[in-house]
């Protein structure tokens, strides 16, 4: 099961650096340190740190955790057989186990239980009860956990606690400026970089409204999938429509406005 | 009759040298010095423009006019106007003057004949506006319309008392006109007349504009894109855009027709109008929203890219071009910026002819500077002057890739006035037709003064006039709309809300009034502890869970082992069972509230109620307990009481805010707690709605307790405030908000069906309100 192949990052992602990023991350790996990655949504977190995984040389494993999760999916549970019950190991189990980065991306939508868990993973001990079987498991020396977190979006509930963020050295993410981001846009789609210029424009009158009607502006994966579509000959004006304004609002002021601006970018 | 006439020498004896003029002054036969002094010119114009036939139609009605006993103001008018209202309606204005005259003779025999004076005085400016017989006979029928339904109705005396409005309505006709299609004007009068038919004072105050709600109506009925109908795009515009948060504060265009203001921009924020018209120009149609933004944008710019230069040496011509060489640099950049926003200042930039200035007679400058203007910003111009070439190339040369500068602007600016100077620049008659382009502001940031000039004057003016008010001790009212049923439209700003905080009593009665009701409190608490958010719900039967359910587990087991198929399902999981709820409990206190609970017909007392009790002592018991019940709950949720005394003023009393505890400061604001005037409920629940809808629970409950109908004193129509209170629950809706109401009158069933749906119960036995609002609660957010 726990084959330690498969969870390797074969072939080299394209990360763009935004800062001094690269080397801060080996630092904190070099020490086992737990890293707590911050930003919006679409900013390139999770292409960070398949990145680092890549360069490390290390496996990766990835849960993507969501509202109905809970400690067991991370654990692992017992299952049951022709002989009876069998234990399955959990992602995060096999993780300490085998010596993987163990990316937990969107922590706090787990139940907060689960939160309880990674507590002894993350500090001096580097150890993970198992509870129900009954076995305490020491991380395997390799082992690193990373977890992301978007502040501000979801409800007050949705919080991580003092206690939890408090085990984390931290990266802020957010979208980077608008050179590079068309760069990334450029590089990921094929498509120009003046025709990317004018989508991160349009992206960028969108996260001047966040807090005023939005939640969250247009993300770079957003921009990415609007050049996609231009690259694949979608005339540019309905693929920002459609892959950068409908999906982040149904404000119809606001999607008057943003289709004004994306009207007004292209003469 | 009329007095000061009589006196006069009769002028009929007055004679002409023009024989067809004499013979008409005879045919006339008028007395009037008046009449006679003007007569000849009149005719002088008549006859210039009035086939025979059409004359002596004139000079018939004319008699007419002169007969009717209001002296010589209508004829005078009637004679003077005619040919411009004959003019405007040219072509058919046979069928104009027996309509027009018609009006006259209704006018006549009623009780308004005072009208006709300024009917026929405004005639000539509404068909001037008009253009058309059939337009015009839109408007003698709105005219008389209005004469007809508020003629006499007055304290119910017949056909005795002349409209109060009419004639307030015909003088203002021009400038109702100027803004309203005829269409708006007749919803303007309907309005007018179905709201004030019984008010003579109020009746003349609206069609003379003087009061609030005439402006607001009218400015609701108006043609274009109202300001306020897009501020917030504008807002989000600006924001979005150009990373501006600047306040944006319309100024009327229809109240200040002299000025003609333009948009600006000072301290206080962005000045655009109040209405923009679309525009239909030869290079495309521009909606009111572009032209708003193509406004905004141009400030932005502005206040982005200008910086201000000391004016004092520069005259009145260097400054004008320095201002449209440094409009076109920030233009420029715009476009930049955002390269689709050319199309739009393109559209609403004149085009001027290059042959349409004669420099022989007239200023100039001004229209060259408008081709320059466009030339700046369109490559396609189609001029060809050489000097225009020639700076046009420089402006791009200046600018290069950066930025350039106000002050490279205002050299380029005063090179060009010497270069193209002319002598004729300094004549009076300036040319303007087709120089004004009214999208960019008035340019006063630009302009620094270091001494006081005539200047100053203009431009400290509407600085002043807009001064803050001194800051104001009570919070203003709000104002809401109400809806009209009959009408199906929104009264705007019809009912003022005072909110303030309700006054303090003892809080140990609140204490009291609990230890009442402890037997009851305790019978709360056990279903509250059912209700309350329990950190883990165990969910059996799950094929995915958290952990093995041995029991199932077992038998699953088993029946694997005996070959029969087992149950997958053998883990179970839990569920935290959050609650995210706002709820705002909404009292109303009125008068009806003093009532007695054994008082009531049909009601017996029941354990719960002391005889003698009123209906606000029990309402004070049950919201009490319901607070603490909440309370328990952990739900965040607030207290308020309503009363109103006519529209103008309705009552917002605050008992709990959201942020407060429940503790002695809201105990003793609900201790006292009194009843008196009437129940105006959408206002109120409007007002209760709009903190609601600011909430972030995911479930938001309005708790309306009403004792009877909504009423109020200055309603009598049946049914209009319970169609606003429908109209208002609606609206609340749409935001999100769930409003329920538990109705303490027994007979309540047919309003509140009407107004709250589904949502409401009517409580049978007052007396158990203590114990039915609490559970009530706690079954509506299970
Ligand atoms: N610095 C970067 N280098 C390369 N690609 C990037 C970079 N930033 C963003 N992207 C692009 O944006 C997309 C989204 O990034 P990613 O999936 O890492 O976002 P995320 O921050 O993890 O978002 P979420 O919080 O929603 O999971 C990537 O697929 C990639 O195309
Ligand atoms: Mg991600």
């Amino acid at each position: 099961m726990s084959n330690k192949e498969q969870y390797l990052v074969r072939t080299e992602p394209f990360y763009q650096a935004q800062g001094r990023e690269v080397i801060l991350y080996e630092a904190a790996y070099a020490a086992r340190l737990p890293v707590m990655l911050k930003g919006p949504t679409g900013c390139g977190k999770s292409r960070f740190v398949e990145y680092m995984a890549w360069k490390l040389g290390k496996p990766l494993i990835t849960v993507a955790c969501n509202e109905d999760m809970t400690a067991s999916d991370l654990v692992g549970r017992y299952l049951l057989d022709a002989n009876g019950t069998r234990w399955l190991d959990g992602p995060l189990t096999t993780a300490a186990r085998m010596g993987a980065i163990c990316y937990l991306d969107e922590i706090v939508e787990a139940r907060q239980d689960t939160t309880v868990v990674i507590h002894p993973l993350t500090d001096h001990r580097r150890t993970l009860p198992l509870d129900k079987k009954g076995e305490l498991i020491e991380a395997h020396p390799d082992f690193q956990l990373v977890i992301s977190y978007t502040p501000g979006y979801q409800s007050l509930m949705k919080d991580l606690k003092q206690s939890t963020k408090q085990r984390f050295t931290a990266f802020d993410f957010d979208y980077p400026e608008a050179a590079l981001e068309t760069q990334i846009v450029a590089q990921e789609s094929g498509l120009d970089a003046a025709t990317a210029a004018t989508l991160i424009k349009i992206a960028q009158t969108a996260r001047n409204l966040k807090g005023h009607g939005l939640d969250e502006g247009i993300s770079t994966r957003l921009v990415v999938y609007a050049a996609t579509l231009i690259k694949r000959g979608v005339p540019p004006q309905d693929a920002c429509r459609m892959a950068m304004v409908r999906p982040i609002t149904d404000d119809a002021d606001i999607r008057a406005t943003l289709d004004h601006a994306v009207d007004a970018s292209f003469a | 009759m009329v007095t000061g006439v009589r006196q006069v020498p009769d002028a009929r004896g007055r004679s002409y040298a023009h024989p067809q003029v004499q013979a008409a002054w005879q045919a006339l036969d008028c007395g009037f010095a008046a009449v006679a002094d003007v007569f000849e010119e009149c005719m002088n114009a008549a006859l210039a423009s009035f086939s025979k036939p059409q004359l002596d139609a004139y000079l018939e009605a004319a008699r007419v006019i002169g007969k009717l006993g209001r002296g010589p103001e209508p004829l005078l008018a009637f004679l003077e106007e005619w040919p411009t209202v004959a003019a405007a309606a040219s072509g058919d204005q046979e069928p104009l003057l027996p309509q027009v005259m018609g009006t006259i003779r209704v006018m006549q025999k009623s009780p308004n004949s005072k009208a006709i004076t300024p009917f026929l005085q405004t005639l000539a400016a509404v068909a001037r506006r008009l253009q058309s017989a059939e337009q015009i006979e839109v408007y003698l029928d709105i005219a008389l319309n209005l004469m007809a339904r508020t003629t006499g109705s007055i304290h119910g005396h017949h056909t005795t008392f002349p409209s109060p409005g009419l004639p307030h309505f015909l003088e203002q006709a021009p400038r109702l006109l100027s803004l309203l299609s005829t269409a708006g004007l007749r919803n303007w009068t309907d309005y007018g007349i179905r709201n004030y038919a019984n008010h003579p004072e109020r009746q003349i105050d609206y069609f003379s504009l003087q009061s609030a709600d005439s402006h607001a109506v009218l400015q609701r009925e108006r043609h274009g894109t109202l300001f306020a109908d897009v501020e917030r795009k504008l807002d989000l515009y600006l924001r979005a855009l150009w990373r501006d948060a600047e306040q944006l504060v319309p100024y009327s265009t229809a109240f200040d027709e002299l000025r003609k203001p333009i948009p600006y921009f000072d301290k206080l924020g962005m000045r655009v109008p109040d209405v923009f018209d679309d525009v239909q120009g030869p290079r495309g149609a521009i909606g009111g929203l572009e032209r708003y933004r193509a406004v905004l944008a141009h400030m932005a710019g502005h206040r982005r890219w200008s910086s201000s230069i000391i004016a004092d040496n520069y005259s009145p011509f260097q400054r004008m071009a320095v201002e449209f060489f440094e409009d076109c640099r920030i233009e420029t950049l715009l476009i930049r910026e955002y390269p689709g926003l050319r199309r739009i200042f393109l559209a609403l930039h004149p085009l001027p002819g290059e042959a349409e200035c004669d420099p022989e007679t007239t200023s100039c400058l001004r229209h060259r500077l408008a081709m320059l203007s466009y030339a700046l910003l369109d490559p396609q111009h189609p001029y060809t002057n050489p000097q225009l070439l020639e700076f046009t190339a420089r402006f791009h040369e200046t600018l290069g890739e950066g930025t350039s500068s106000t002050r490279e602007m205002a050299d380029l600016a005063l090179s060009y006035v010497a270069r193209t100077r002319r002598q004729s620049d300094q004549f009076a008659k300036v040319h303007f037709d087709n120089t004004v382009i009214d999208y960019r502001d008035d340019n006063r940031h630009l302009w620094q003064y270091i001494e006081d000039s005539d200047d100053e004057e203009f431009f400290d003016d509407p600085v002043k006039q807009n001064k803050k008010p001194a800051e104001v001790l009570s919070l203003p009212p709000r104002r809401y709309p109400e809806w009209d049923y009959q009408s199906q439209t929104y009264r705007p700003d019809w009912a003022s809300v005072y909110e303030a905080l309700h006054p303090s009593g003892n809080a140990a009665d609140i204490d009291r009034l609990l230890e009442k009701h402890a037997a009851l409190a305790r019978h709360l608490k056990r279903l509250l502890d059912l209700l309350k958010p329990q950190d883990k719900v165990r969910i059996r039967y799950q094929e995915e869970g958290s952990d093995l359910d041995l029991d199932i587990a077992i038998s699953s087991l088993i029946d694997y082992k005996c070959g029969v198929a087992p149950d997958p399902r053998i883990n179970m999981s839990h569920r935290t069972d959050g609650r995210s709820i706002d709820v705002l409990l909404l009292l109303d206190l009125s008068e009806s509230l003093n009532g007695q609970v054994g008082g009531q017909v049909g009601q017996k007392v029941g354990a719960g109620g002391t005889a003698g009790q009123t209906i606000l002592e029990l309402s004070q018991e049950a919201v009490s307990l319901l607070a603490w019940a909440i309370d328990c709950l952990g739900d965040a949720y607030a207290i308020a009481g309503f009363r109103s005394n006519t529209r103008h003023e309705v009552r917002y009393q605050h008992i709990k805010g959201f942020s407060e505890r429940w503790d002695d400061t809201v105990k003793a604001r609900l201790a006292a707690m009194e009843a008196g005037w009437s129940t105006r409920m959408g206002a109120a629940l409007r007002h209760a709605g709009h903190y609601l809808a600011a909430r972030p629970a995911e479930k938001k409950i309005l708790l309306l307790l009403p004792d009877g109908e909504p009423a109020d004193i200055d309603v009598t129509e049946p049914g209009h405030l319970r169609s606003d209170a429908r109209k208002a629950v609606e609206e609340l809706a749409a935001k999100g908000v769930t409003t329920f109401c538990l109705s303490l009158d027994p007979n309540a069933d047919e309003y509140v069906r009407d107004i709250f749906g589904k949502r409401w119960r009517v409580l049978d036995r007052i007396e158990r309100l203590p114990e039915t609002l609490p559970s009530l609660y706690m079954e509506l957010t299970r």
